[in-house]
């Protein structure tokens, strides 16, 4: 029982990263993307072939993972530019679907046994969940930073007119081209580490993993924990793997069919949007301008430092 | 010396031809009126200006130079860096950003300024001129009403201290007193400020009365163009436009 919980634990960070992705591109920059399943896929292959093909150590993986789906994010904002809500939406899952179904088609049986990541000779295993929970969710912790602070600074700024509205930013000297494929770029580039923790945790990568559904739960996790809230998205991950995996933990496995979770996503989804359309925690309340930014915040909390006015 | 030249510029949406062969001068200091109906093309002849639609024929200079032009060999310049050349465009229908503060959208107004003293020594100078705004500050502008959201796009639009103002129906959709109040304004902003305006409006008389020149847009074309004192005694203008 244990076990299965830390399991939702790590797959919960592996998602609230995706998530986290996601919410730059459809929460900041208000894009309706449904691609992240290709971006998920591109970081698990990365990683498998970095490390079983050509030995290379997990560590590498990371980097060029974020830098190749950060590319390819980047060829499929720019077709997509002039699209907007439900026709980006379609552009995008196309899009998605059409790297997965690259990789059926180089390979339909995927890569098995991918050497473990391993630091300082240590090696993460699925057998001790405890190390690979401070693995995984730190790096959440370090993408929560880096997107907090980005959605504070100038460009957060910028990306947050593009999605209120793009005509009122251009004249104002905003580039939305600029600003919406920045987006496309830094969120697909989360979601693809993702796909290297994946990787690393399962030491399998399979093409029928990353289908269309993967991006419609990911896309729910940023909906139900609050579009623009990281913390919220990060809820909304764990939220919805805790519902994917319900069955199993009640032991009614036999009984309830593992489609039933996809049944209960649509019931949060609909009851989300109308009791709480803004999601369950809503928009980020702080804003650029907000003195209190994480380093302030920080800094005002040590010991001998004057406290700056406000 | 003129600030914004138009010359003879043509928009085509494909078979259907928006604005033929116009042109036009707005003059440093001056307050332009442009008007017409529904369809004439004024809205296309705004989007000309900012680079939002191609040209066919012609070419538009701002300061002596072109900004943008039907030629191939020359680059039009982008809508979002006209804004740092010292034109503002307040779009039609009072494009605000709903879920920001007014605070926060006059920020965005001042986005390529980099000077922060600068941009807080121009808010105070808008909350002072637009007072209702002061009071709403850090209020949702989502939650002002239509009149306070125009005023809003036009103090935003003026927080990059621009050369040029292009007002796209400001008084579109408000009621008569509060069209009155912005048309108030705009002209306090051209006297004091020295920023020359360009508005496009359907309400005839109140663009007329309080500019200085006028055009008349009909079917694309120009029609006719005087001083706005001029226009509003012109027995054609009366007809058509003023319902007399």
């Amino acid at each position: 029982m244990l076990n299965f919980f830390l399991l939702i634990i790590i797959y919960a960070g592996i998602y609230a990263l995706m998530a986290i992705g996601q919410n730059c591109i459809t929460g900041n920059t208000g894009m309706l993307s449904l691609c992240h399943a290709g971006f998920f896929c591109i970081g698990s292959y990365t990683t498998a072939i970095m490390c079983k093909t050509f030995g290379l150590p997990f560590w590498f993986s990371l980097p060029v993972a974020a830098i190749i789906s950060g590319f390819v994010g980047f060829l499929i904002g720019v077709p997509t530019l002039r699209l907007k809500g439900d026709y980006l939406c379609i552009a995008t899952l196309g899009l998605g679907e059409i790297i997965r179904n690259i990789a059926t088609n180089v390979n339909p049986v995927g890569m098995m046994s991918v050497p473990r990541a391993e630091l300082f000779g240590y090696q993460f295993s699925s057998r001790n969940k405890f190390t690979f929970i401070l693995l995984i969710w730190f790096f959440v912790a370090v993408a929560y930073i880096l997107f907090r602070q980005l959605a504070h600074s100038r460009i957060g700024r910028a990306m947050i007119a593009v999605r209120e509205d793009e005509v009122a930013a251009q004249s104002n000297g905003i580039n939305v081209t600029k600003y919406k494929i920045g987006a496309f770029i830094l969120g697909a580039g989360v979601g693809g580490t993702a796909g290297c923790f994946a990787t690393a945790y399962t030491l399998t990568v399979q093409p029928s993993s990353f289908t269309f559904m993967v991006s419609v739960m990911v896309l729910c996790m940023v909906v139900l924990g609050g579009m623009g809230n990281l913390a919220g998205v990060i809820l909304g991950a764990f939220i919805i793997e805790f519902i994917s995996y319900f069955p199993q933990l009640v032991g009614l496995s036999s009984v309830i069919p593992a489609q039933a979770s996809q049944i209960i996503y649509g019931l949060v989804l609909v009851v989300m949007m109308i009791c709480r359309p803004q999601g369950i925690l809503g928009r980020d309340k702080y804003r650029y301008g907000d003195p209190r930014t994480f380093t302030q915040k920080l800094s005002a909390r040590l010991p001998g430092r004057k406290k700056e006015g406000v | 010396m003129s600030l914004l030249k138009i010359d003879s510029i043509s928009v085509r949406y494909g078979a259907i031809e928006a604005l033929h062969e116009v042109s036009m001068t707005v003059d440093e200091g001056e307050i332009v009126a442009l008007i017409g109906a529904n369809g004439a093309g004024k809205s296309t002849l705004l989007k000309a200006i900012v680079n939002q639609v191609p040209l066919t024929t012609g070419s538009i200079s701002f300061r002596d130079e072109v900004i943008t032009t039907s030629a191939r060999h020359k680059k039009s310049v982008p809508t979002h860096l006209l804004a740092k050349r010292g034109i503002a465009l307040v779009p039609e229908g009072r494009h605000v950003f709903a879920d920001m503060t007014v605070e926060e959208n006059l920020d965005m107004g001042a986005f390529f300024i980099k000077d922060q003293d600068l941009i807080a020594r121009k808010k105070e100078e808008m909350y002072d001129f637009f007072p209702i705004l002061g009071a709403r500050r850090k209020q949702k502008t989502r939650s002002l009403s239509g009149g306070e959201q125009q005023m809003m796009a036009i103090a935003r639009a003026l927080m990059s201290s621009p050369k040029l103002i292009l007002l796209d129906e400001p008084g579109l959709g408000l009621a008569p007193l509060v069209v009155q109040d912005i048309f108030h304004k705009i002209r306090i902003i051209n006297e004091q400020d020295k920023v020359t305006v360009f508005l496009v409006e359907q309400n005839a008389r109140m663009a007329l009365k309080n500019s200085s020149k006028g055009y008349c847009l009909e079917n694309g074309r120009i029609v006719l163009s005087d001083t706005s004192s001029a226009l509003l005694e012109n027995d054609k203008v009366r007809q058509a436009y003023l319902g007399e």
